[in-house]
């Protein structure tokens, strides 16, 4: 017997599964709260709001945040135009060596982050390049560009090749169609991985780690105090900031691309 | 009548179209190079590198790298500490690798096969947030669950379960002094983290098993268990296997993660990111980063050859 209705037993299970996803984060929130200086204690022995203001009172939070940003700008403005290069070629015709390109532009995420860490570093190290804010953006463009390229390169496909064909019949030229046409057409699928991007860059922290030398962005400022905390509430505060930056970004793509085939994220 | 249906060209925009029209290996080429550069240098150039520097040895008494090939620095690999960082890392991802497969088959079958309309979005979103949204913050979430005095443990005295807690932590091996310093955390920890990319290709996978076959199965008679088991496992496993590439590859890389929870035993991620900081040792860095690279790539033939590209 099959019915179209869930078994209770299924339902009760995939709500409990997409609970156990989301109910930690809040936890987060709930102790960015806590009157609780030291320890984890649940529940919390009372509940202020001091830490908000011990936060922004923190010149060190502020450079962590400023660097975080720069770095995330920087590395999702680098990887929109490589990204969409690459998904142009690749949408524009078949030649040797296809497959090799997809597999290269997807490798900086396939392999786990702690090898493009030490990859990028082990390089830095032969070619004395000492650490800079701009290492740390070479490193998060490297792996940016692929979330860019996943989202054109879907926009593309749907995109029929007729639009660009009839805009060189009406006698635009290359840059007239591209600007009048092409970008008009991919503009949310080129945004929406641009979000990604940014929100991919803002919390990285595994290649970080080893590109950065002593800056500290935010994800970093956090690693240091996860392992030698100080004042665990302001942590909290922190990881709300860090949280707010990554998912209003993706909230954003998901808008952006929610009528399409290519509905951004499905793939990271 | 015969005009020809050439627009002259106005300026070096529409000669260089022209040009584009005639050559379009030109543009291609034009397209590729910033990005294949940038991938090709940066990325394969520090890869590169990274191999280099495997076949590099230290010296014992100076500390320097020295910069000659040598298979010794992989023989070091054998020695039984750091074998057993191996082992340790293969079987804890691929523990991971099962939790998440079982933990994550009811949320994408029903999201694949009843959550319509403004569900569907829901569970979408439900799986893509979690995804997407901060790894640090989802880590820092568990050290607060897991912590002696945190949640759990308060649950388990309110629900008078503390005993089945202490059961569990007495276990030997993956128990501990408490959740947050044994190897049980670290694991729920990793599955909380990487489950999302199990549930994205399972449910891909789920959600082109044809009903009309479900149906024949039932009408031949089968039970819902047969059915799950002859029918809808063996048609999602190329999305299972999909999902398991993340799982298995994200969990061995990890160094964050046994750096925060679990009782401080040594993980390949965390070997690597030791030895190239404070111990200095370059060369066995490079050659604990190669062994992840060699398992993904034996895992990666076997996967391809089970299918699993097609549910990417």
């Amino acid at each position: 017997m099959r019915s179209d209705r869930a078994s209770p037993l299924l339902k009760i299970t995939a709500t409990l599964g997409l609970l156990f996803l989301h109910v930690p984060i809040l936890l987060i929130f709930l102790y960015a709260f806590t009157t609780e200086e030291r320890t984890y204690q649940f529940p919390p022995p009372g509940l202020t709001t001091q830490w908000f203001a011990a936060a922004w009172a923190r010149p060190d939070i502020w450079e962590a945040l400023a660097l975080s940003l720069k770095v995330a700008l920087i590395a999702t403005f680098l990887a929109m135009i490589l990204g969409t290069l690459v998904s142009a070629a690749m949408s524009r015709a078949k030649f040797f060596g296809r497959e090799q390109i997809t597999l290269l532009i997807l490798l900086p995420i396939a392999l786990p982050g702690v090898i493009t860490g030490i990859s990028l570093r082990s390089a830095f190290g032969l070619m004395d390049i000492p650490f800079s804010t701009w290492t740390i953006i070479l490193g998060h463009a490297t792996f940016c560009i692929v979330i860019v390229y996943n989202n054109a390169v879907a926009r593309f496909r749907r995109l029929s090749g007729g639009v660009m064909e009839a805009s060189a019949d009406l006698g635009a030229n290359a840059f007239q169609s591209f600007w009048y046409i092409l970008l008009p057409n991919l503009g949310t699928a080129l945004l929406a991985g641009g979000m990604l991007a940014f929100a991919l860059s803002f919390d990285e922290v595994i290649v970080t780690t080893f590109t950065a030398g002593q800056q500290a962005t935010l994800p970093i400022w956090m690693l240091e105090e996860l392992i030698r905390p100080r004042q665990r509430p302001v942590t909290n505060v922190v990881a709300m900031v860090v949280f707010a930056a990554t998912v209003v970004p993706i909230l954003l793509a998901f808008y952006l691309t929610r009528n399409g085939s290519e509905t951004a994220g499905a793939g990271k | 009548m015969t005009a020809p249906a050439i627009i002259p060209a106005r300026g070096p925009a529409d000669r260089l179209t022209a040009l584009f029209w005639r050559r379009p290996r030109l543009l291609l080429a034009l397209l590729l190079t910033p990005p294949l550069l940038w991938l090709g240098l940066v990325y394969l150039g520090s890869l590169a590198a990274l191999l280099l520097q495997s076949f590099y040895s230290i010296d014992e008494f100076s500390g320097r790298v020295v910069p000659e090939f040598t298979l010794k620095t992989y023989a070091e690999l054998l020695r039984p500490s750091n074998y057993d960082v191996i082992i340790r890392t293969v079987l804890m991802s691929a523990a991971v690798t099962i939790g998440c497969a079982i933990l994550a088959f009811p949320i994408a079958y029903f999201a694949a096969r009843y959550a319509r309309g403004r569900w569907k979005a829901i569970f979408y979103l439900g799986v893509m947030l979690p995804l997407w949204s901060s790894y640090l913050v989802k880590v820092y979430a568990w050290k607060l669950i897991l912590a002696k005095e945190g949640i759990i443990t308060w649950v388990a005295s309110a629900t008078h379960t503390t005993p089945v807690l202490d059961a569990i932590l007495a276990l030997p091996i993956i128990g501990g002094n408490s959740l947050s310093t044994s190897y049980l955390g670290m694991f729920a920890v990793f599955v909380y983290v990487w489950i999302p990319y199990m549930i994205l290709p399972m449910q891909a996978a789920l959600e082109r098993v044809p009903t009309s076959m479900l149906e024949a199965s039932a009408d031949l008679g089968a039970t819902r268990a047969q059915t799950f088991r002859t029918v809808i496992l063996p048609l999602a496993l190329p999305g299972i296997i999909a999902g398991s590439i993340f799982t298995f590859s994200l969990t061995m890389g990890d160094y964050i993660i046994p750096q925060i929870v679990g009782n401080s035993a040594n993980f390949i991620g965390m070997a690597v990111y030791q030895l190239q900081g404070t111990a200095g040792n370059i060369p066995l860095a490079a050659a604990f980063a190669v062994v992840p690279i060699v398992i993904m790539l034996i895992y990666l033939t076997l996967a391809k050859r089970a299918g699993a590209f097609d549910a990417l």
